[in-house]
């Protein structure tokens, strides 16, 4: 049941605006160098974190459909009445959100990278911190996504909880990319691991909790 | 004979406010019962009750595997119906010919009807396989044609050995027991 779930998220998921996202991340990008002026020095310095915050921005995009649809129209419910527990629904729709969204922000960063004057070794090292974050960054997505759900204007409440929440990561996930202190990988991928192991359960709370 | 859904003085509270109290109710093979009372008196509550999705505040339910169709279709709206309702498992194809929408299974779920859509959620439930229906206000925009199909179907259903409980205002065809709420 739960494969069954992610591939039907990852068809849902690929057959509507899946790009929207990766455009977005590239066209936060693309602005940069209008805004701080195109001297590849500063662009250089700026680059991997001008990169995640536009990652960031780009993951709230999609929250507004991770959850509520399936909530208003009663797909949770039954999977629930087929003893899917709503643990396990978060965590298939985690998967399957990641899949949709990891790998197409992976390939927008490398022209991105480009739009920024990148070296090589910097996009390398942004790229591994990009795909680590990204689990993390899933995850929080759809855990955010299941406790909004069913409010009104629940894509801006949303924007609100995730950004704060997401701060470790940037933190982590910024400085790795950028050649910092060598333990910022293993602390970035630590925040991730604790988000994907805490957000289904969190979710999985906020959809019974969305019920009564 | 083991019931297929026992109440054992169920008491179910929403938002502050008591539904109903010491609730008892058995449903064996074969039976359907039919609950009636106004908007509000708690009748999708015992339903949802019924399916797990809400908890009883005291007393025990006990269920056997059991469907539910309610207001909510749950069929993906850029699937093609039979698709759509593939996705649920069982054998939709028998179920869908009873309730007259064997030929909309090509058609996106977003383009149907309200009671085309009512037709697909009751194929949905009934192709599930399992002997106890919920059913919350199944009537609900269906035709004529509609009706007499599901009549059919919940007959058929309990002559092999089925149990239905639904909550509607219309009275549907065959023997029903009534329970009433909000009294």
């Amino acid at each position: 049941m739960i494969a069954a779930l992610i591939a039907r998220d990852v068809h849902r998921g690929s057959t509507g605006a899946t790009w929207i996202p990766a455009a977005f991340f590239l066209l936060v990008v693309a602005l940069i160098p209008f805004a701080v002026g195109p001297d590849a020095e500063v662009l250089q310095r700026v680059g991997p974190g001008v990169l995640w915050i536009a990652a960031l921005t780009s993951a709230l995009l999609p929250i507004e459909r991770l959850i509520e649809p399936d909530r208003a129209d009663g797909v949770l419910d039954q999977l629930a009445v087929r003893g899917m527990a709503e643990e396990s629904m978060a965590f298939a729709k985690i998967i399957a959100h990641w899949l949709t969204f990891g790998p197409l922000l992976l390939i927008a960063a490398i022209p991105g990278s480009a739009l920024l004057a990148m070296s090589g070794e910097s996009l390398v090292r942004t790229e591994i911190a990009l795909a680590v974050g990204s689990v993390g960054l899933a995850s929080l997505a759809v855990a955010v996504a299941a406790v909004t759900s069913g409010f009104a204007r629940s894509g801006s409440l949303a924007s609100l909880l995730l950004l704060p929440l997401a701060i470790p990561l940037l933190i982590f996930g910024a400085a790795a990319s950028a050649g910092g202190h060598p333990s910022a990988l293993p602390l970035e991928a630590a925040v991730s691991l604790l988000l994907i192991a805490g957000a289904p359960f969190v979710a999985g709370a906020a959809i019974r909790a969305a019920r009564t | 004979m083991t019931a297929l859904l026992r109440f054992d003085g169920v008491t179910l509270r929403r938002g502050g406010r008591l539904l109903f109290e010491d609730l008892d109710l058995a449903l064996g093979p074969g039976e359907a019962l039919r609950i009636v009372g106004p908007n509000g008196s708690g009748k999708s509550s015992l339903i949802r009750l019924a399916a797990g999705l809400l908890r009883e505040e005291r007393g025990q339910v006990d269920r056997a595997p059991f469907t539910l169709a309610d207001d909510q279709a749950a069929l993906d709206r850029e699937l093609p119906l039979g698709r759509a309702i593939g996705f649920w498992g069982g054998s939709p194809g028998p179920a869908m010919e009873k309730l007259g929408i064997s030929h909309l299974a090509d058609v996106p779920v977003r383009l149907l009807s309200s009671g085309q859509l009512k037709r697909a959620t009751l194929a949905r439930a009934a192709a599930s396989g399992t002997f106890l229906w919920l059913l919350d206000e199944p009537l609900n925009a269906l035709d004529s044609d509609g009706v007499e199909r599901l009549s059919n179907l919940v007959t058929e259903h309990r002559a092999s050995g089925g149990a239905v409980l639904a909550a509607s205002h219309q009275s549907l065809a065959g023997d029903w027991r009534g329970l009433e709420l909000g009294e």
